[in-house]
Order: structure tokens, then sequence, then C-alpha cells
């Protein structure tokens, strides 16, 4: 810490930091626009000029940039100057020549930095008389608007995308007053983190394309904190409403998560609750069709069928653990199914029994950013977890701050540590059987099928600590890579290990486990991560229930109970429909319409995340919670308040509804000790700040007497639900100091843009002021004696006439609810099916896969090897559970031709 | 005392003042073309809709008794619905001050009288005139740089022709 004088007040400021740091978390109002937090500083905008004193006798000073000016003791600053102040608002003048007068037609309005910083300089009017240049603009795709007249040349979109989401198709052209970021022609970018170019972008140039299609303005929507619920990472986001609809995500801030920014199927993927397919009331399913019928009828209806046999639970990975508690309670532990089906919920059960064992620590996001050495061992992280893939790629900015602190280089100073560190080696390793987009980050990237990558991260931990079990058999190249690799991991201070559930290989999990071991029996503090299929797969492996498989055996007869999972996903055609038929009846649960909804009895609507509140264990194990947005109307409610209607209905004694959230949040705690610290991961509902509840609206919304007037004109109260410590309207309290759990959006005066984010924080890119975000439930033993998985799997070995078949995970379109939002299904590419080896192009397969045979197009992948398909799961065959063994036939296009017109 | 007789004064004098019973609705009042009444949604010169649905008007109101939706029409934004809630409108203008584009304005309309509440809550087609009203030559689309059907980029006021970024030149 250093001590710096602003203005005539003595402060103290962190001294590895710039000026404009120092001044924002003293709480000065000092404009910027090209450094961000997460991106650095490079003096592009000349905007946060102050001036800087030699010394105490020194009145003349001189004007510095702050963003370009370390902390120094005792340095004595001026924000407030008169030359200081003239400066800064003759930058805005300039930067403001070309802005176009849009304000009014712009998504940025309301929510605008170069709206604030030129409110705060204080330029007001118009002295310039000639043209405003202008740009023709670019059609990026279904994610992202281009309007590059606004632009104010703050390079800040480059700096994101190239430099540190590594994306190739944004750049920047022509020069002076000309400059433009765009593609080198229109088209989709390329890069699944484009959707945060529209909150790095300062100005309108990038926004938001689906929101744009419901604009809000900020000041009018209701936000409520949320956890992303289409991947397991558990990122945290802010979700906001308007009238009854979900209008946007937006990045909410978690300093051990996801931090600054968001991948774009968390910040697309969540039209599917405004979406037609909704369930929005009870319904019987008769020959596939949905008859509405009213909510007390089906609860009636069930109480009937419910009491003539057992009752089998089926829970879901994609469902609160609130509601799946309630239904393990409904049908008791023995007839509870947490809903994956072999051999995932294997999987998902072994890969939490290693991180619970330890000795590694599961890394958070953070801490992966700044690993010093890693390796992902058989995933393709870059499309099951993308967050964590954008924290992976900067292990290679961690080692160009290692360069940048030899030169003593200050690491915000961003252009200077990127020249003086690309020369280095990025101490990253990938060992996957597919090309992955991390590959171009690493050092090494390694092709090798899951059984050989599984048997190189044995030879890995053999060759850091000898008593791990010895692979025999490896070839030369895999002894070199593993040799290297142990190396690497040995010479690291933060060695990381990434391995997931994608191969749906045990041995994958094994070895990395085993690297682990090794690593902290020869006295290193490992990390581990272990990517898992969906966002509450954790919290229902620790929850401990049985498989689909297992409880498909038992339910016979009996009443099948289905909460917000889709079993034609997990189990194959026959599988699911003996599944259907062998019970007596079958209830779902959803807020969607799914293939299992249809073939049901009775189906009960409940609300989807933005309209209940409930927690999520990610990955990390971290249980989160997210609130509620939306008030519904009824009967849409909790899955756990229908599993309670339920057991009155039926007349089961044994559940009492719970009042509210924390009550089932409290029982839960109790029974199950695993679960015991979930009430600490957010505030309970009577959580007050200055004696009020919090508010979810801001203190401009508007319209509050005309938005339903068409309906009638007489004002209702505001809706409220017990489960929520915020309040639905705009009274409340609203402070910088509120826990990080609970901010529903973020807005100081004077900064009306996201960036007002820095005043919630404890320290720029620190903490939260209110706290932390979520409590981790799993925490490796630290000091656990490292054992060792003996059984080394045999290598791959191709089988002639046959084909292994690979999932080919994607970002967009193998994933269930955000390919039922609109703009994920615009860019989801078509499913086709690589195959190692030649194909003719335009050829097509004919591929038998549980028991179905489907002809999708055939491209070939020179980086599989012979005897090697890989195909996106889910999107061709609905239901996939692992890689096999298939036959593929292909069909070269000029008999397909002759094929087509045969039938 | 004195009190009372200067008041009975007062109301004496009155018989020699002018009437002021005004014999509305036979003989209606003068008001001037700046009075607060009725609001309505004006058109630009071209005839399209002047309203951009960029809410200014209902943040600005005090009552909240307006309410929108921003729709967009190749490039052009325009209200989905646009509803005003008259019998919560206090008349004060603000909302013809925020406009940005003279899109909403307040006329000497003052006659809107209902037996029915609902009937007080108008929708766009009961506010859209087809007039540019008190504004005559005003149109918002020829001072921005939005490229719609007709204006296409740096055709504008004060607006230079599209970069070409592929030239040499700096």
């Amino acid at each position: 810490m250093a001590k710096i004088v602003i203005d005539g007040r003595e402060v103290e400021a962190r001294s590895d930091v710039n000026l404009l740091q120092a001044c924002l978390e003293a709480g000065e109002d000092l404009p910027y626009f090209c450094w961000h937090p997460e991106l650095g500083s490079v003096g592009a905008c000349r905007q946060c000029a102050v001036k800087q004193y030699a010394n105490a006798d020194d009145t003349r000073g001189r004007i510095v940039m702050a963003c370009m000016t370390p902390v120094t003791e005792g340095a004595i600053i001026s924000v407030e100057d008169p030359e200081a102040k003239e400066f800064r608002g003759e930058v805005v003048e300039w930067l403001m020549t070309n802005h176009p007068h849009d304000c009014p037609v712009c998504e940025e309005g309301g929510e605008c930095h170069l709206q604030d910083m030129t409110v705060m300089t204080g330029h007001r009017e118009r002295r310039y008389r000639f043209d405003k240049r202008t740009h023709n603009n670019q059609e990026l795709g279904p994610f992202v608007k281009h309007e590059m007249n606004r632009c104010i040349a703050c390079y800040r979109c480059v700096r994101f995308y190239r430099d540190y989401a590594g994306g190739q198709d944004l750049g920047v052209f022509a020069s002076h007053n000309n400059v433009y970021f765009g593609r080198h022609e229109s088209g989709t970018l390329e890069s699944p983190f484009s959707g945060n170019l529209i909150e790095v972008c300062p100005t309108g140039v990038f926004t938001d394309k689906p929101f744009s299609k419901m604009y809000s303005r900020k000041w009018d929507m209701r936000g409520a904190p949320s956890v992303c619920s289409n991947c397991a990472t558990g990122c945290n986001t802010i979700i906001n409403e308007r009238a009854g609809k979900v209008r946007r995500t937006l990045n909410r801030y978690n300093d051990e998560v996801n931090r600054y920014f968001l991948c774009d199927r968390g910040r697309f993927g969540h039209g599917w609750v405004n979406a037609p397919t909704r369930l929005r009331s009870a319904g019987y399913v008769i020959n596939g069709d949905m008859t509405p019928v009213p909510a007390q009828a089906a609860l009636d209806h069930f109480g009937k069928i419910a009491a003539s046999g057992k009752l089998v639970g089926i829970g879901s990975p994609r469902a609160s653990l609130e509601s799946n508690y309630a239904l393990r309670k409904l049908v008791g532990a023995e007839n509870f199914s947490t809903g994956m089906a072999e051999p995932q919920h294997s999987l998902v059960k072994l890969a939490v029994s290693l991180l619970a064992a330890g000795p590694a620590r599961i890394a958070t996001m953070h801490e992966m950013e700044t690993a010093d050495g890693a390796l992902i061992l058989g995933e393709d992280v870059s499309a099951t977890s993308p967050r964590m893939s954008l924290a992976l790629r900067q292990i290679k900015r961690t080692a160009f701050n290692k360069a940048a602190d030899q030169a003593r280089v200050p690491h915000w100073m961003d252009a200077s540590v990127r020249t003086l560190g690309q020369d280095t080696i990025s101490p990253l390793f990938v060992v996957s059987p597919t090309v992955t987009d991390l590959d171009g980050f690493a050092q090494d990237a390694i092709r090798a099928m899951p059984e050989d990558a599984a048997r190189l991260g044995f030879a890995i931990a053999h060759r850091i600590d000898t008593s791990a079990p010895d692979v025999a058999g490896l070839t030369e190249a895999e002894a070199a890579s593993a040799s290297l690799i142990a190396e690497a991991l040995l010479a690291s201070e933060k060695p990381l290990l990434v391995s997931g559930l994608q191969y749906a290989s045990a041995a994958l999990l094994q070895a990395t486990a085993n690297i682990a071991s090794a690593l902290a029996a020869k006295g290193k503090t490992p990390l581990i991560s272990f990517v898992l299929p969906e966002a509450n797969s954790m919290g229902l492996a620790l929850m401990d229930g049985l498989s689909l498989d297992t409880i498909a055996a038992r339910s016979a007869d009996a009443t099948l109970i289905v909460l917000e999972n889709d079993l034609s996903r997990r189990l194959d055609g026959a599988q699911f429909d003996a599944l259907v038929e062998s019970a007596a009846n079958l209830v779902v649960l959803d807020h969607s319409v799914t293939p299992t909804a249809i073939r049901s009895q009775v189906t009960f609507p409940s609300a989807a995340y933005s309209e209940t509140d409930g927690t999520l264990v990610s990955a990390e194990g971290r249980a989160q919670r997210f609130f509620q947005v939306v008030y519904p109307d009824a009967p849409l409610q909790a899955g756990w308040r229908w599993i309670a209607d339920m057991a009155q209905a039926a007349g089961l004694s044994h559940v009492k509804p719970w009042g509210k959230l924390d009550d089932l949040i409290a029982e839960i705690a109790t029974t199950m000790p695993v679960f015991a610290r979930i009430p600490e991961a957010a505030p309970g509902s009577d959580y007050e700040l200055e004696g009020t509840p919090l508010r979810s609206q801001t203190h401009r919304v508007s319209g509050r007497t005309a938005i339903r007037a068409n309906i009638s004109v007489r004002d209702i109260p505001p809706p409220s639900s017990p489960d929520t410590p915020l309040h639905s309207t705009m009274e409340g309290s609203y402070s910088t100091d509120m826990p990080g759990t609970l901010v529903p959006f973020y807005q100081v005066p004077g900064w009306n843009s996201e960036q007002s984010l820095n005043r919630f924080q404890q320290e720029i890119g620190g903490k939260m002021r209110g706290g932390d975000c979520g409590v981790r439930l799993v925490e490796g033993v630290a000091n656990a004696a490292g054992s060792y998985a003996m059984d080394v799997p045999s290598a791959f070995a191709p089988r002639a006439g046959q084909f292994m078949l690979l999932p080919e995970a994607r970002v967009f379109g193998t994933d269930e609810m955000s390919m039922m939002a609109q703009p994920i299904v615009e860019r989801a590419a078509p499913a086709v099916v690589r195959i190692g080896g030649a194909v003719a192009k335009g050829a097509q397969v004919r591929l038998s896969l549980n028991g179905e045979v489907f002809t999708v197009d055939a491209v070939s992948d020179p980086s599989l090897p012979e005897g090697v398909a890989t195909c996106p799961p889910h999107m061709v065959s609905r239901s996939w559970s692992a890689p096999g063994w298939v036959s593929l036939e292909i069909t070269a296009p000029a008999e397909r031709i002759g094929t087509e017109s045969a039938v | 005392m004195l009190g009372i007789l200067r008041t009975i004064w007062m109301t004496f004098l009155h018989m020699f003042h002018r009437n002021e019973t005004v014999q509305y609705p036979d003989v209606k009042p003068y008001l001037s073309p700046r009075y607060r009444g009725r609001i309505v949604l004006t058109r630009d010169p071209s005839g399209e809709e002047r309203c951009v649905a960029c809410n200014l008007c209902a943040a600005a109101c005090p009552v909240d008794c307006i309410s929108l939706q921003k729709g967009e029409k190749e490039g052009r934004w325009y209200p989905e619905f646009f509803q005003i809630n008259f019998s919560r409108c206090i008349f004060c203008g603000f909302c013809e001050e925020a406009c940005p584009t003279y899109a909403i304005q307040l006329t000497p309309d003052f006659e809107m009288s209902e037996y029915v509440r609902q009937n007080l809550v108008y929708e766009k087609e009961d506010l859209l005139i087809s007039g540019p009203g008190k504004v005559h030559d005003y149109s918002f689309y020829n001072v921005s740089g939005l490229k719609i059907p007709g204006k296409n980029k740096g055709e504008a006021e004060n607006e230079a022709k599209p970069v070409d970024i592929h030239a040499l030149m700096p």
C-alpha cells in the first residue's frame, strides 16, 4: 500500500495499480474509456487526464494520463484541477464530433458509458460545425448488432476479442478518424465469447441483437441475481424482466467464478423461458395432445392414481436442489433416481468422490487463470464449459506476466506486457481425441483417443511419483510427451489438472486424480477440476439417488413422477418406451413441453429458473442461489410446491407443505449433512439492508399505472413472494454494500452503465463489498495420503468394419434448454459426422445409433485416426449416453443422388 | 365586526363587476396553441410515425401513465404499442419536453370525459394523428446516423460519405 494525495485528501492506494484505479477505488468520479479492469491500460482515449505535482511545493504540476501512471508513494495529484478538467472536457468534445445523434434509437441509451462520461465532464453543446464521418455496418450474426458510426476508437473490442479471448475474426482497419472495428466481411462472429463485446464496448457499437427484438431501457427492467443453468460451471448472471418476459441476461461479477465475462450460450440461451414450448397450465395428455385442466382437477387425479400403488421419483440434474429434495422425500430415498442414466450416473459420482477425497483442491475459475502449468486431459473444455476455457486461455497471459515481472513492467500496462510476452511459451497441455479451440493456446496439443489419453495420464503420474502405476507398451512419442508434461507440472508452482465426463471414461478421471496425488506426494499443491454435464449434476451426485437404469427395473406398475427431466435424451428409444409402458402412470412436472411430457398422463407446469428461487451446485462444488425475476401467473409454481401439493392430494402426511423456501432449505441442511452449509449460499428471504428489504427495480422505472391498463385500468397490488429477499418494486434499499449474491443491477449516481461495478467492489477486481457469492460444499482433504487407481486401460485398438463413435460437444447445439432459445438455434451449425480418413466431398453416412438409422452429412477430419468418427450428441439421435462402436455406411455423392431418385 | 362589514362591502361591489359565467359548451373559451391538453402522437413530414419508442416520455412522466414497447422495421424504431392512461395523466407536458423527435405533443383539446374509466386508456390508434402537429419540418432520422429505407449511411444532415476502409489514402 502507498499513501497518495488526491485533491488534498490523503488516501491509501495499492502500489501495484495505476492512478486511475487508485482514484476510482478512492471514490473519485474520474472519466475513462479504454481502461478496463480485466484488459488493462493502453492509453488510447486520453480521457483520464489528471494533474500530478512533483512535490508539495510544486504549484504548476503537469497533466498525466492516470491510467498510464503507476501509483508511487507520496504522489500528489488533482482530479478537480481546472486545467485537467478542461482537458478532459475537450477530449470528450473531440470524441463526440463524430458521434451520431442516435441516443433515442440506440440500445445502449440509458446505460451508456459514453453518455455517463460526457455528462460527467460537462460537455453539452456541439461547437464543431463540419460533417460527421460515417461507416457502413456489418451483419455479425444472431447475437451482436453492429453500428459503427458510434465508435470512439477505444480499442476495447479488439483487445477483448483478440487479446483476451483469442478470437481471430474481429479486427481493426484503416487509420485516424476512419478506424473501423469489424470483420473482413459481414458474417457471424466465430468466437463463443462475442456477447461480451456488448458489455465491453463503452458505447453502442456492439449491442445485444436478441435483446433489441424485445427491447426495454435499463431503468425500466426488474433485475434479479441468477445463476446460469446452461452448463455446470455456475456463472453468476443478472436476468432482466419487463412485463412478465425475461429480456436479457447480463454478467454478474463473482470474483472467484466468472468475474467480468460470460459465454454466448449463457448470455443468449435464456429465450426458452418465454418460448411457446413452455407449459403454462396443468394438463392431461391424451394421444399426445395436451388438454389444459384446472390445477386442482389434475391434483385430484394424481391423488387417485397415487393411492393405487407405490411412487417412484426421477429427479433431474437441471432442477434445483430444493425440488429434487422434495421429490426424494415424497417417494423415499429407495425410490428416488438422480435422473442420470449409466454411465453418466456412476461417473459423476466417481468424479465427486475423487474430488472429495483430495488431495487436490477444486480450482475456482479465477485460480485457473493464474495457473502456471496446466493439463487438460481428454475433454474439449471449450465446448463443454466455454467460460472455463476462457479462463484457461488466460494461462498464457499469466506466463506473459512472468516475463513482465522480470522487465519490471506492471501487469496493467497491457500493450507492453503483450509485447514482452510474445515469445513466451504458455505452459498448457491439451490431450484430446479431437481438435479443440484451446489447442492454439497450448504449448503442446496431443491427439489421443480417450483410452490413450488416460494411459498418458497414468504415465505422467508415474513419471512424477514412481509409486503410481506405470503404463506398459507406451509408444516412443507418448513416453516423450509424458515426460515433458510431468516435468512441466513439477516445475510449476500452481499446477492445474482438468478433465471431464465428455468421453464417459472413468479411466480419464482416475488418471487425472493419480496425477494430482502424485504431485501432492512431491509436495506440490495441485488444483483440479472436472467438467460435469449439467447445472446441478454435482448437487444430484451429493444427494445420493439411484441411476435411471436401476430405477427403471423398479418402476414396473408404479406411479412414476418425473421432475424437470427429459428422459428421451438419456434413454434410447426402446429403453424409454419400456420405462413408460411398464409404469402404471407417468406424471411429469416440467417447465417446457418435452417428449417425456407428451408421453405422460398428467403434467404439472413448474416455474423456470427466472420464476422461482433455488440452489444449484456447480462443478466447482459451489452452492449458489438464483432468484426469481418474473412473478408468473398461477398455476405456475416451484417444483417443490407442486410436490407438496401432490403429497396433500394423495394424502401422504410425511410431506408437510413448506411455507417458504427458507424452511425447505433449513430442512435440507439439517437432514442431509452434506448440504449443511447451503443456507449460507445466500441471505434468506427476511434479509434487510438499512431496515428494509432490497428492491429489484430501479428508482426510475416507468409506466407503473399504464403497463397493464389495457387489461384493466384499476391498479393492483405489486406481486410478492415469500421466497425471495428482493421486493418486486422500486421500494426498498439498494446500496453498493449489498451482498454480491443479491445485486439485482449495477447502478450508482453518475454511473449508469455496468462500469458502476467498480463501486461495488472492495478493490477493483477484488471481492464484492457485500461479501462472497455462494458456498463451497466439496473441499478435497488437503493432506490426504494419495492413493492411486491401479487399473490402467489398454490402448485403443480399431476394429475392422466398425467405427468408434465419439461425441463432438458443441457450444451451440448439444445443450438441452439453450436449444429452445431462438438465437442459439440460429447460431448452431447443422449436425455432421466427422470421419477419420478420406471421405468424398458431399458424402453422407447412414449411421445406426440406439437401434435407429440416421442419414447425416459426413466430412473428413484428418485429425481423427482411421476407424473413428464423431457426432454431436443429441443432435442426430435424441438420446446419447456414451461413445461406442457403430457401423457406418458412407454413401458417396453420386450414389446419393441415385438412392434419392430410387426413393 | 370590521371584517364582517368589509366582506359585505366587497360582495356588494361585485354587483358592478362584469359577469364571469361562460356559456360552455355553447361558447368555448379561447385556449392558446400551447395549452396542455390531450396528448397526440404526430407524424414526420414524410408521413411516417415520428415516435421512435425511446421511452424518454415514459421515464419523464411523474405519474407513470405512459407505457410502450419498442419495435423495429427495416432500421426504423417504432412503438409496437403505446398506451397512455389518461385517468392518471396530469397534463404536465414533461413528456412533450422529453421527446427528442417532437412525436408526442399536447393539444388544446381538454374535452375527454368518459362514463367508464377504462375508456380513458388510449392506445396508439387513438393517439396517432396524420400530421406533424406543431412542428412542421422536423424529421429525426434526417439528423440521426441510422440507415433507414430511403436514407443510406452518409445521407443525413451534416454527414460525410461512408468511409471506404479499403482505401489506401490516410
